[in-house]
């Protein structure tokens, strides 16, 4: 056998293990739901969930708590999902300033006691890029 | 008036550009044929090379156009209102031009049409590549003009126009039904993060990259498709070189960039934008090492037609995965989705099938050797470092293309709901890391091989002294700086040998003749580029952990860091070492070298402008006097003075911080460079500016000169009342008084002196109250009993101002940046060295076709 085929054998074989490993690492978009099952059943695996944030009737958000005089660090709220699922999410980070406009909120966590510790907090926000409006007094 | 020309001739050039490309393109393959070329016509050539001229012509008319648009503020127009402002300086103007996809195709087709034009230069010394090369590069124009083109057929929109006007592209716009020549009078700016020099150089040398990727590949397809599949390599190989290294630098300037603005305190993220030019700068840095090895012992042909087109490729799929908006939620900040994913896509597409046809159909003919390679060999070597680097690559591409992933399951109706990796960090180092090692490893040895004679003893004499010297340095590092993470130990070890040896090679060429150290230079800045990296991101220590005993930490409080810190205007905190403390918010005023108090600027109507409230000055010197009126070069940045204090050294840092109505808050580092690391502070959160603020009931006093007062526990002295001629932001007539109070209240750092004014003004009673920020306090003049000489002053207080602050030191990460100009020079080294062996190559295939010519005739 020729050098050049061993070689040619390991790297594939290394690019079946990166594959394997993407797979084994990607995450996925879950419902609150699924979460806490995955929670039950002792996976601690991150997951991505998708969601709106719980407003009242006025359309002002409710659930929401952040006081950095007391605790830079603490933020959460409530976020309800696609499924209708209002869930409780905590977040070890100050409060993303746009937080209170974004249309659409995604989070990267998992389950830990009732509550989903949050580590990453994705906004979609509505006006980031094309949606500006034009007025006759600009 | 709307100025629809300007918007004409900039449409009209694309269309010319578009046209003439076609023609170009068209003419240049008839003139490749081998009739063609042996009959020695070159009508074909000459209308090819004028219609690439007017192509070339064309853009730089829609460039032209562009930037007038841009420059003239005509607000008419979709692309400069929605990009620009009147206030933006010149220089943010050049990076208008290309924030918006139209734009940066424009830019991208700009450098191609220059390469293009070097390369007919470049041709007329040697015929036999023009033809081919330039129908590939003719070809991608095609392409590229299409996607500014704005045509719209029935149902199908071909490319966006930059010079689309608003009322066109806002048609339900209200406004512009009542009445159609309505201009704005100002464009919403430039997205503020852009607003850094290094995005006015960072995207044209990212694009000059991209663009010069397009050579080696017109090469490779030219050398494909004539039959010629050794001859290319040569013209191509310095071309590479300088595509590798624009691009390398253009992703660090990026990551320079993204490292000095945005605040998620680091250079890299693995976004997919980011990691989509990285995939194809390591393909393309593996091409050059089979395309070098090829060179010397002719193996490895193979492997460089793929790489070289793999790269080319990659760039297409960089671009597709960029603008087609298919990562929508996976990234930050990839580009608005123009509709235009279709036409990515045919893009992409074109070019895969027919360079992996080209390539299928010759592939037989591709000579190779039969020779087995052996481990004393470096090129040996060098294939393992280019696999190694693919490998590198097709992780990142295999994690990046997730969302693509998605997208093909849902188009063929299986639902997929696959996310990129929760910890992307820790998923891309896991491979990152190693092949780092690798490549340092390699590099070393490699290196050794290539230059020195290989066999078992010289090379054991080569290794021994650069092991030597790693072992010694590895040793000082792991001690000195308390290095227990094994990973880490092998990565720095494996960075130092390659150091030590490419050093070894380089000191030995560089008597011999000094462009040859080329490969050994860049190999020293990759090695300490991997070891900038290794330090800056496995040792970021977060300073500013929260020691307050305040949490709510109900849940989990032992596993969380708390990396932010709150900071009360004037009351000091320890952090680490320091004793950081901050003191107020700061603007920078036009012709003062320092940032500016907003406690000395009395604010007006024009929030770019402001009147002084007391000399302005910066050590002795005074800039201002009070009342001057005050350029402010950017009111929408708010600088935080945040003081570091420590037995060894005091600074003042500005971390920088904007509430934009689109984005939210922006916060921006302040970065203190020190010889072994950063300190990189920025601020978490502010109170929001917009929100007013909420003062305690008007407690009012009643003082006569001279006596003392406690004001929300502050002491204070009223001093008496002056009158003065002059009270900023208001006009005195005739007839008008104004009187001032002058107080001093004693604070925690310092004394105030308070001047809140009373009025009369056309018989009306007046009053300006003074607010001193640091306290917390507003101060009222609100009457004056004249009989008794007694005053009355009301007294507001308010929460003090604070800021949430994130601060964490950055071990040697000038290494990395020092790392990457010694790769630069490196490579560049090369450019020149490869370039000459292209000239003499020339010469060599000229000579054998004037000796071949006489057997044709």
């Amino acid at each position: 056998m020729k050098k050049s085929h061993i070689i040619g054998i390991i790297v594939i074989a290394l690019a079946i293990g990166i594959i394997m490993t993407t797979a084994g690492d990607a995450s996925t978009y879950v419902s609150f739901g699924e979460a806490i099952e995955r929670a039950e059943d002792g996976n601690t695996t991150k997951v991505h969930v998708v969601g709106k944030l719980k407003k009242d009737a006025k359309g002002h958000i409710v659930g929401m708590q952040y006081d950095p005089l007391v605790d830079p660090n603490y933020f959460s709220f409530t976020l309800v999902d696609t499924n209708r699922f209002e869930q409780r999410v905590v977040y070890y980070n100050p409060k993303p300033q746009d937080f209170d406009r974004s249309e659409q909120v995604v989070i990267t966590g998992n389950m830990q006691n009732n509550v989903f510790v949050a580590d990453k907090i994705l906004l979609k926000c509505p006006s980031k890029y094309v949606e500006k409006e034009v007025t006759a007094s600009m | 008036m709307i100025n629809t020309l300007i918007g004409d001739i900039g449409h009209g050039s694309v269309i010319v550009a578009f046209v003439a490309a076609i023609v170009a393109s068209y003419a240049y393959f008839m003139a490749s044929r081998q009739k063609v070329e042996i009959s020695g016509d070159t009508s074909w050539r000459t209308l090819a090379r004028l219609a690439f001229y007017v192509h070339g012509a064309a853009v730089f008319m829609i460039v032209f156009s562009l930037f007038n648009i841009i420059y003239a503020h005509r607000y008419e127009y979709y692309y400069a209102w929605s990009h620009s402002s009147n206030h933006l300086p010149v220089h943010y103007m050049i990076s208008c031009f290309w924030e918006g996809q139209e734009g940066s195709f424009l830019l991208w087709i700009f450098w191609h049409v220059v390469l293009g034009v070097a390369l007919i230069g470049f041709g007329k010394k040697n015929k036999t590549w023009e033809a081919p090369v330039m129908a590939t590069f003719s070809f991608v124009q095609i392409f590229l003009t299409s996607m500014i083109l704005g045509v719209v057929l029935g149902d199908l929109k071909i490319g966006s126009s930059p010079f689309i006007l608003m009322r066109d592209f806002m048609t339900d716009a209200p406004v512009f039904k009542m009445d159609p020549n309505f201009i704005p009078k100002d464009g919403t700016g430039l997205n503020p993060l852009l607003q850094n020099y290094w995005m006015v150089i960072h995207p044209p040398t990212l694009f000059l990259g991209f663009a010069a990727t397009l050579v080696p590949f017109a090469f490779a397809i030219a050398g494909l498709w004539k039959g010629k599949l050794t001859e290319w390599v040569k013209p191509a190989l310095p071309w590479s070189h300088f595509a590798a290294v624009v691009l390398g630098v253009g992703i660090v300037m990026g990551a320079y960039w993204a490292y000095e603005t945005l605040n998620f305190g680091g250079y890299w993220n693995w976004d997919p934008v980011e990691n989509a030019v990285y995939i194809p700068w390591l393909v393309l840095v593996g091409a050059i090492h089979t395309m070098v090895a090829y060179r010397r012992s002719k193996q490895g042909l193979k492997a460089s037609f793929i790489l070289v087109i793999a790269s080319f490729l990659l760039i297409l799929y960089a671009t597709f995965l960029t603008r087609s908006g298919i990562l929508g939620n996976a990234s930050v900040h990839s580009f608005t989705d123009l509709g235009l994913s279709g036409q990515l896509f045919t893009y992409l597409a074109a070019f895969m099938v027919i360079s992996i046809a080209l390539l299928v159909y010759n592939w037989k003919k591709i000579p190779t050797t039969e020779k087995e390679l052996s481990t004393y060999s470096a090129e040996f070597w060098v294939f393992i470092g280019a696999s190694v680097l693919c490998l590198a690559g097709f992780q990142v591409l295999a994690t990046t293309s997730i969302p693509v992933y998605n997208s093909f399951l849902g188009f063929i109706g299986i639902d997929s709901n696959a996310a990129l990796p929760a910890d992307q960090i820790a998923h891309y180092t896991k491979f990152q890391l190693w092949a780092g090692v690798a490549v340092a490893i390699l590099s070393g040895v490699g290196q050794i091989m290539w230059w020195r004679k290989t066999d078992k003893t010289s090379l054991k004499d080569a290794i021994v002294m650069p092991a030597m010297l790693t072992l010694l340095f590895a040793s000082l590092f792991i001690i000195l700086g308390k290095i227990d993470n094994f990973v880490y130990i092998v990565l720095l070890v494996a960075a130092l040998f390659a150091v030590f040896a490419n050093l070894s090679i380089m000191l030995g060429l560089i008597r011999k003749k000094v462009t040859l150290s080329g490969g050994a230079v860049a190999h020293i800045g990759i090695a300490l580029m991997l070891i900038g990296i290794l330090f800056s991101s496995g040792y970021s220590n977060i300073i500013s952990q929260n020691n307050s005993g305040l949490l709510y930490s109900r849940e989990f409080p032992d596993e969380i860091n708390r990396d932010n810190v709150l900071l009360w205007r004037n009351t000091p905190v320890d952090m680490g070492k320091y004793k950081v403390s901050y003191h107020g918010q700061f603007l920078e005023v036009e012709g003062v070298p320092e940032y500016v108090t907003k406690e000395l600027l009395f604010p007006t109507e024009d929030e770019y402008k402001s009147i002084a409230r007391g000399d302005i000055k910066v050590g002795d010197k005074i800039y201002f006097k009070t009342g001057d009126t005050l350029n402010i070069v950017s009111p929408e940045n708010t600088y935080y003075q945040v003081q570091y204090k420590s037995e060894e050294e005091d600074f003042t840092l500005y971390p920088r911080a904007q509430v934009n109505p689109n984005m939210g808050l922006l916060a921006s580092p302040d970065i203190k460079n020190f010889l072994t690391k950063d300190l990189y502070t920025h601020v978490s959160t502010v109170p929001d500016p917009n929100e007013e603020k909420e003062w305690s009931e008007l407690k009012e006093y009643e003082v006569s000169a001279g006596d003392t007062i406690i004001l929300n526990d502050y002491v204070a002295i009223f001093n008496g009342i002056e009158r003065v001629e002059k009270v900023p932001g208001v006009e005195i007539n005739k007839g008008d008084v104004a009187v001032q109070a002058d107080m001093k209240i004693m604070g925690e750092r310092k004394n105030y002196h308070a001047h809140p004014v009373l009025m009369i003004k056309d018989q009306m009673m007046g009053r300006v109250p003074e607010e001193i920020e640091d306290l917390g306090l507003r101060i009222t003049f609100m009457n004056i009993d004249t009989q008794n000489n007694r005053f009355k002053i009301g007294v507001n207080s308010t929460q003090k101002d604070y800021i949430i602050l994130k601060a964490m030191e950055k071990p040697f990460v000038n290494v990395l940046w020092i790392g990457t100009i010694i790769m630069s020079i490196g490579f560049v080294m090369a450019v020149i060295r490869r370039s000459k062996e292209g000239k003499t190559a020339t010469e060599d295939l000229t000579s054998i076709k004037k000796q071949q010519k006489p057997q044709v005739a």
